[in-house]
């Protein structure tokens, strides 16, 4: 995530070292039984004209009482942490950026190496960058110290920015990404009916497939329009070898009140169809090879409201700073599944018949940029 | 031999634009006129880590991953 952050400032302004920076962020997400939040440092340095470093430390604090977690066990705390390191040098109209993201928690440790080029073309009209991610992680189990399992990951990215007009801009995004390993959750399990169980249903492990091939493709556009202030539109289109196609769809618009103050707003919709292996409830036990009931695999729609405002101050009169930004951004989420039941729900129900869960969560990011 | 051909077909794109930046056809908007899109309201990652911390929100809940713009990393924090 972190290497996201450097690299999208970076692809922003190719050809350009990103700013010297302190980037602090406090995110909060509180819905569906979690509650997760923590703090984020991300600082930037530049050593000579041609190289920039930067560091970030990054805090999920978790609080789970997800359906997940209710329908088995009971609810937890725990907390990942992530560290990043990455150098940017410029060479020419190119970037060269590598980078290093370390996250540890109680029971996984992802480690993510990084490499991208990013060039300059046509007068600077267009900007091609190209990406290359492998990571590594540990999959471990609380409560059983020998299981130790593995995933690698790797990622093929390819972005095209293009200046259409003095007024409107274009990009395109494609990824690749393949993933090899342990790749489900050693805690979830599945269930599958049980005419002798009280509930009617039982238990068993989630089995997922040891290899997965995704690839997304998104265009962007924005225009700025008459008065200061800009529209965007997005779309994304995703497919994997599990049997998983979705699409996203966004619109925002940014809105300039004066040279300080800006208000933003955008709508965003999520919609995917579910796993071949998924199901709600299997017809008994092992009925197939690869057995899933992770409701991220289900089919399922979301949308998202999401608002903000941000002041601006350039050219500062506080000793050492540049640029100030600060932004509060509060998002709406509602995911409704398809085909995921809620066995949690009051109530007598038959297994297969209790309602389909969907629930809302609101993420609040409050961010402060200083340029120095 | 997927990803392979998908590379392949992807470098492709790559050497075509480098062969569209050397040829004749001149940049259409001028440096000076670029003051509209240098603008921050024209910016796809105006807020740094925030915008990059969404990236994660969604792929935690959703199985679409890659191409958020920016090329994102795996974070396998999955």
């Amino acid at each position: 995530m972190a290497l996201m952050a450097l690299l999208t400032v970076q692809s922003a302004t190719a050809a350009t070292l990103p700013v010297d920076k302190v980037d602090v962020l406090y995110h909060r997400y509180d819905g569906g039984g979690m509650v997760i939040d923590g703090p984020s440092v991300l600082v930037r340095k530049g050593i000579g004209p041609q190289v920039s470093f930067s560091g970030q430390y990054y805090v999920d604090s978790v609080s789970a009482a997800s359906v997940d977690v209710l329908a088995t066990a009971s609810a937890y705390e725990e907390e990942r942490t992530e560290y990043t390191v990455g150098v940017d040098y410029l060479y020419d109209k190119a970037i060269l950026s590598l980078g290093y993201t370390n996250s540890t928690e109680n029971d996984y440790e992802a480690n993510t190496l990084y490499f991208s080029v990013s060039q300059e073309f046509f007068g600077g009209m267009s900007t091609v960058t190209m990406g290359y991610a492998s990571g590594w992680d540990e999959v471990g189990k609380v409560g059983n110290e020998t299981f130790s399992e593995e995933a690698d990951r790797r990622n093929y990215q390819l972005g095209l920015s293009q200046v259409v007009t003095r007024n409107s801009l274009v990009g395109l995004d494609l990824e690749v990404v393949t993933d090899e390993g342990y790749l489900q959750n050693p805690y979830r399990v599945n269930r599958y009916i049980d005419p002798n169980d009280s509930t009617l249903f039982e238990t068993q492990p989630e089995r997922y497939p040891e290899t997965r091939t995704s690839t997304s493709v998104a265009l962007r556009a924005l225009y700025y329009l008459p008065y200061r202030a800009s529209i965007r539109g997005e779309y994304r289109y995703f497919s994997d070898t599990w049997g998983i196609n979705a699409h996203t769809m966004e619109l925002g618009y940014v809105h300039g009140l004066n040279q300080h103050w800006t208000l933003e707003g955008s709508v965003r919709y999520y919609t995917q169809s579910e796993a071949d292996f998924y199901s709600d409830l299997f017809p008994f036990a092992n009925s197939q090879t690869h057995l899933a009931r992770d409701k991220e695999l289900s089919s399922l729609s979301g949308t998202t409201l999401a608002f903000g405002a941000v002041y601006e101050w350039k050219q500062t009169s506080l000793p050492g700073i540049d640029r100030l930004q600060f932004s509060l951004l509060v998002d709406w989420l509602n995911f409704d599944y398809d085909n995921f039941r809620d066995v949690t729900a009051a109530g007598n129900y038959l297994p297969g018949e209790e309602p389909l869960y969907s629930f809302d969560a609101y993420v609040t990011r409050a961010s402060l940029i200083l340029e120095y | 031999m997927r990803i392979l051909s998908i590379l392949s077909s992807l470098s492709l794109v790559a050497l075509l634009l480098m062969a569209t930046g050397c040829s004749s056809v001149k940049p259409w908007v001028k440096p000076y006129e670029r003051d509209n899109l240098a603008d921050p309201v024209m910016s796809l990652s105006r807020h740094g880590t925030a915008d990059a911390y969404m990236h994660h929100v969604y792929q935690a809940r959703e199985s679409a991953r890659g191409a958020e713009g920016g090329s994102g990393g795996g974070c396998g924090c999955n």
